[in-house]
């Protein structure tokens, strides 16, 4: 199992907050989505549950456990570059985590315990589709293909969280897709919980059966450093047919989630968002409202997509109703507001 | 129609250029040897620039004939003598400059007690020291090799230990999520990568390693390539000079080239700087 609790998680550095207030129990098998503008901390949190950085206060425990406090075997990851090692090969990559594991001293595998990690770590190339490239040094692989062998590099070790930070950022849209399919495929396989960075809100949901969305909630005009950023958005999207349905009790939480939006059918397409072109970007919007940072509404058009929701707004779909035949012609004083460049021009004598 | 006339940036010389780089050395050949033709006709005994044929005979003197009072082939047993004290030297400071460097890089507390010190010992001039080692060492081998290692090794050690540094933070994070202890972090993530740097790292040692090498040669020693040229300065023997230093040249040539050729063979994932 791989049950996180963050608790009361706090990241300062020096002066500046970066995370305050972090309150998180996050289910096993899940998929995380953690979005949220640049420099809101996203990042920050994937380092902590990394171990890469000890929080400033707070815990997060794996399975009631304290982390350890430097990155170890447990926890997986993939970064948006220099995730694979240069100097080895593609197979070179993949075996590594398994010599590493089984020869302490040299850290290399020899005669038949090499020939047994390499059949290991074909079965993984071949599920991302690399087996045919696995003599190749990474130097010579797209930044797709570098991906993909990242990902198998990282699952092999079979972590019981998978952190992603960022891992599709640097790619173009078609390669993207196709890593997305690869994505959720490993993850229902293994039972593992899966936190994924990415400043792309289709994404999120996309592969998500979660998404957290940080932002600061509390602003100091003349000190913008001295309040961090908190999850402000949390929505948990009961929808992968793969994963065991959650808790009846966190069902219940689920309903009265205050962020509103309803969870779709478990059926809902998974190429949300995709199939209907890229709506407007919620993220990028400056919240309004500092209690949410994306807007429910928002989230929930590009979620649920183009059905009978009346709040579309987007621009593109904006038309002047037609006047009724026969209705009369709006007068200045009760028409539609005219321009402001013309409306004292005729607005007041007519 | 007017041709169109290129930056001189972008006019770039047919082929790969191997011709124009010859000119360079034809025009010093062709220059020496018109130079010494007109000072031999006005001197026949002038000795500062010799007749080819004239290097060629004192050369074969040295290479293929006995030393009256050695009985030693003079040019190959200097050559010997230096080419030891090279490579022992060399071969020590690469060791020491390789485990010690990446020891420097790898571990932060080894760092903070070790890299000022480091530092600092790269600013001492090595050949002011040659009189210590000299004291301390005897004039024998000990002190020349001891002098080259002094010489290369805190540059070695510097320029690895910053190598280590630069390795990307997420590779050091990602050995560590595959459960790699910091020995196994050395041995299958930095060594690989820092070797062709190591190469490198020799590479621009050597013009240093043979200053060195030359230096301790010409001020104590009984043997060598340095000792033969400051030994026959006395009697102005340009002819035996001349060809030396071709020899020395030509060695130095030889290790650069051989260096990079290790690096290729050996590492081909590593790119090289990028050349236009």
């Amino acid at each position: 199992m791989s049950h996180l609790s963050v608790r009361r998680l706090w990241q300062s550095y020096g002066d500046k907050v970066v995370l305050e207030r972090i309150n998180l129990e996050i289910e096993s098998r899940s998929f995380v989505s953690i979005a949220g503008a640049s420099g809101c901390g996203k990042s920050t949190f994937l380092r902590l549950v990394l171990g890469q950085e000890r929080p400033t206060r707070g815990t997060i425990l794996l399975d009631g456990d304290p982390l350890p406090p430097e990155p170890g075997p447990d926890r997986g990851v993939v970064f948006q570059r220099y995730s694979v090692f240069p100097h080895l090969t593609v197979l070179g990559n993949v075996i590594l985590g398994l010599e590493i594991e089984r020869s302490p001293l040299l850290g290399r595998l020899f005669g038949a315990a090499r020939r047994r990690a390499i059949d290991e770590a074909r079965h993984y190339l071949e599920a991302v589709g690399l087996d045919g490239d696995r003599e190749r040094y990474p130097d010579a692989l797209s930044g797709g293909m570098q991906q993909r062998l990242s990902i198998a590099q990282t699952l092999i070790k079979k972590p019981r969280v998978l952190l992603l930070d960022e891992p599709f950022g640097a790619l173009d849209p078609g390669t993207r897709a196709s890593i997305h399919a690869l994505v959720l495929r490993p993850w229902s396989e293994h039972p593992m919980t899966v936190l994924m960075v990415t400043h792309d809100l289709t994404e999120a949901f996309k592969l998500g059966t979660r998404v957290l969305v940080f932002d600061k909630t509390r602003h100091d005009e003349q000190e913008p450093e001295r309040y961090g950023a908190t999850v402000t958005y949390d929505l948990t999207l009961n929808r992968s047919p793969s994963t065991p349905p959650p808790p009846a009790e966190l069902q219940a939480e689920q309903a009265s989630t205050r962020s509103g939006p309803r969870c779709p059918p478990a059926d809902a397409p998974r190429t949300l968002g995709g199939a209907h072109g890229e709506p407007a970007h919620p993220a990028r919007r400056r919240p309004t409202d500092a209690s949410t940072a994306v807007e429910p509404r928002a989230v929930r058009d590009q979620f649920v997509g183009a059905g009978p929701a009346p709040a579309r707004r987007c621009a593109g779909h904006v038309r002047r109703r037609p006047r009724r035949a026969g209705a009369p012609r709006p007068t200045s004083t009760h028409g539609p507001r005219r321009p402001p460049w013309n409306r004292g021009r005729y607005g007041t004598n007519s | 129609m007017t041709s169109y006339r290129f930056r001189w940036i972008n006019r770039r010389p047919a082929g790969r250029g191997s011709l124009l780089a010859l000119l360079p050395f034809v025009a010093i050949v062709v220059a020496y040897a018109l130079g010494s033709h007109a000072r031999l006709a006005r001197n026949p005994e002038d000795k500062l620039m010799p007749a080819a044929a004239t290097m060629a005979q004192s050369f074969a003197t040295l290479a293929f004939e006995r030393d009256a009072r050695s009985g030693d082939y003079l040019f190959w047993e200097d050559s010997r003598a230096s080419l030891v004290r090279m490579g022992a030297g060399l071969g020590i400071a690469t060791g020491v400059g390789l485990v010690v460097g990446v020891a420097i890089g790898m571990l932060p507390y080894l760092r903070a007690l070790l890299a000022s010190l480091v530092a600092a010992f790269s600013m001492i001039p090595a050949l002011a020291i040659l009189p210590i080692l000299f004291i301390v060492f005897g004039v024998g081998e000990v002190a020349k090799v001891v002098l080259i290692v002094v010489g290369v090794v805190p540059f070695i050690i510097r320029d690895l230990s910053q190598r280590v540094g630069e390795l990307p933070e997420e590779q050091w994070i990602k050995a560590q999520t595959l459960g790699a202890s910091s020995w196994q972090v050395a041995l299958r993530m930095v060594l690989p990568q820092i070797l062709p740097r190591l190469i490198d790292a020799l590479r621009l040692s050597l013009g240093p390693a043979w200053l060195f090498l030359i230096s301790a040669e010409a001020i104590s020693a009984t043997s060598g390539l340095g000792y033969r040229i400051f030994l026959v300065r006395r009697y102005l023997s340009m002819d035996v000079i001349l060809p030396y230093v071709l020899w020395i040249t030509l060695l130095a040539f030889a290790f650069d080239s051989g260096l990079k050729w290790l690096r290729r063979a050996a590492f081909p994932w590593a790119r090289e700087e990028a050349r236009r």
